[in-house]
């Protein structure tokens, strides 16, 4: 069985409307991040994943199965969607009860995978309570107990955060860290840039309908070679350090910024910059704090390759 | 974290076990709800008729009634036909089965069956039995409690009407027709209910259709569910004037032909269901 997720010159158009256009894909196992706005073709990308829809032309294998073999791919893959409804006059319990007994599985076997879901999301003592009186941020997550019910290999969510109250959100994510490290794979869209950068193992950035860059995002941001990389040193003496790098060619611009300590510094040769920053800093005697890379995340990448600006997208 | 749920028990045990769940799903999100008030009105309306009928000759005596056994017999034909057949049924199918899927699609609540490994005609399957054990309770139930009230005031003779005479035959027809109607249309709301974005025109077009029947050339007759159903009902209903110049009289289709004639059909249009549930997707209309 194949490890990945992949889709082959797949578009998908609505009448006249583009959905996405020529996607080609491989999605391996841990945590990805579909980013785009609002239109770039997230939900259409997922619900093609995961059968809902169908290309117009193209092919999708989920880990070697075809989305038109529900039979098959919805024993491996969870999908928790946008949509905001629920089966009417249900309990949080009796709705994840219901659902895992269409997938075939003996009562004994329903009530111990329902009954674990709810305690993974921190839903056990709202079992009882009809799904229809539940606030935002518990609907969100009956809905992430729903598709995690099931065990699948492959997690899809779309929006998973929303409405989640910051300590849910960090379990939450915690929660897709502990999915995407036993080697599953967490498919995820999301608005909060910063989180995705933070849970991120690889992303995917959409716009329009078409993939703009894919792959781990240190790896993607390198790839964007008309924009310097930008390098934030924290120093006792950045004045200093800033004179002696502009006797170089390799930095484009130097900022001293926050409370005097910092220096952001922008360049075309990362590697050289490195180098150079370990002979400088030795020969003036300079005492860092720290070097870090300050434009290799998700939002940065976001604004140079989309052109708007990350976190609220 | 538990196993993974790859591991499967024989494939026949689990599609019993989804047809199952999804019987138990729909019937319990949908059986006595508030949606579905004006369908238990419907089915209830001729059994408190009848039992009205009931008190109310009880207490004129039955020995002063204005009407004979007989007359209370083609009353109740006449209620079936008309009511049972050409309303009750007929609206009841249409409020019960064009919601199995359209419902869902209203409320945005389909993907949760489309994202369980469960075959797209198993669904269909399991949400038309759901649909049709419904409507076969509440309408077959609703002619037998009718057809048991209506000649209850002529009491021992009555009784022997049913036990002893032709009664409890015409019981079972009206029975089997009633239940053959909830099969027949139900299969076809449930198919509009997934073809069509408003279900409620081809429901209109069949209403009409299946309305002016009797008026149609014989062979146009036979291209209807109540032509066939008409020719099963045990006691014949007498055309009023003027409309029975109008009626267009056509031999019946045996019985054995009708019964096999509307399962087929049935079947058809579950096939077709089915097919177009496999190729559906969801999207809401977004």
């Amino acid at each position: 069985m194949s490890e990945l997720v992949t889709f082959a010159n797949v578009s998908r158009f609505y009448g006249e409307v583009l959905g996405i256009n020529k996607v080609n894909l491989s999605i391996p196992p841990g945590i990805t991040s579909l980013v785009g706005p609002n239109g770039s073709g997230k939900t259409t990308l997922m619900n093609l994943m995961a059968g809902l829809l169908r290309p117009t032309q193209g092919e999708i294998a989920v880990l070697g199965i075809p989305p038109n073999q529900p039979q098959r791919l919805c024993r491996l893959l969870g999908y928790c969607t946008q949509f905001d409804a629920f089966p009417k006059g249900l309990t949080g319990w009796q709705f994840l009860y219901s659902f895992l007994l269409l997938h075939g599985m003996s009562e004994a076997e329903c009530r111990r995978r329902a009954a674990a879901a709810l305690e993974r999301v921190g839903m056990a003592e709202a079992a009882q309570r009809p799904v229809a009186a539940y606030s935002k941020g518990m609907r969100q997550r009956i809905k992430l107990a729903q598709a995690m019910a099931h065990d699948p290999q492959v997690l899809v969510l779309d929006e998973p955060l929303n409405g989640l109250d910051p300590m849910a959100r960090a379990e939450t994510i915690a929660l897709f860290r502990q999915w995407g490290s036993q080697g599953r794979h967490v498919i995820v869209s999301s608005h909060i840039l910063h989180e995705v950068d933070s849970i991120s193992d690889q992303v995917v950035l959409l716009s329009h309908g078409y993939v703009v860059a894919e792959g781990q995002i240190q790896g993607v941001r390198n790839e964007v070679r008309e924009q310097p990389i930008q390098i934030l040193v924290r120093c006792d003496r950045p004045s200093d350090l800033a004179a002696r790098l502009f006797q170089q060619n390799h930095v484009v611009e130097a900022k001293i910024q926050g409370d005097g300590h910092n220096l952001l510094l922008r360049t075309n040769d990362a590697d050289g910059l490195y180098l150079l920053l370990n002979r400088v800093i030795l020969d003036a005697g300079l005492d860092v704090e720290s070097v870090a890379p300050a434009d290799d995340d998700v939002n940065s990448v976001y604004q140079y390759l989309i052109g708007s600006e990350g976190g609220t997208v | 974290m538990s196993t993974p749920a790859a591991v499967a028990p024989a494939a026949s045990r689990v599609w019993l076990r989804q047809l199952g769940a999804v019987l138990r799903l729909e019937w319990r999100k949908t059986l006595l709800s508030r949606r579905g008030w004006w369908i238990y009105c419907l089915a209830l309306a001729p059994v408190g008729l009848t039992l009205l009928h009931w008190l109310l000759e009880l207490q004129r005596n039955a020995s002063n009634s204005h009407h004979s056994l007989g007359d209370d017999s083609i009353a109740f034909a006449a209620t079936f036909f008309f009511f049972y057949l050409k309303g009750g049924i007929f609206f009841g199918c249409v409020g019960i089965f064009n919601n199995l899927f359209r419902g869902e699609m209203l409320e945005k609540t389909l993907h949760y069956y489309y994202l369980t490994p469960m075959r797209r005609e198993l669904l269909v399957a399991g949400k038309y039995l759901a649909g049709l054990g419904t409507a076969v309770a509440l309408f077959v139930g609703s002619v037998a409690a009718s057809f048991f009230l209506i000649g209850r005031h002529f009491g021992a003779a009555y009784s022997d009407y049913i036990w002893h005479g032709p009664g409890l035959s015409q019981l079972g027809w009206y029975c089997l027709v009633a239940a053959l109607a909830c099969a027949g249309y139900g299969a076809v709301f449930l198919m509009c209910g997934l073809r069509y974005r408003n279900p409620m025109i081809p429901a209109v077009v069949v209403y009409v259709w299946e309305g002016i029947n009797p008026f149609l050339p014989s062979f146009l007759q036979k291209i209807s569910v109540i032509h066939y159903l008409k020719g099963m009902c045990p006691v014949e209903v007498p055309v009023p004037p003027p409309l029975n110049v109008m009626v267009v009289d056509t031999d019946p289709t045996p019985a054995w032909i009708a019964i096999l004639g509307l399962l087929a059909l049935t079947l058809i249009v579950l096939a077709y269901s089915a097919v177009t549930a496999r190729e559906g997707e969801i999207s809401y209309g977004e």
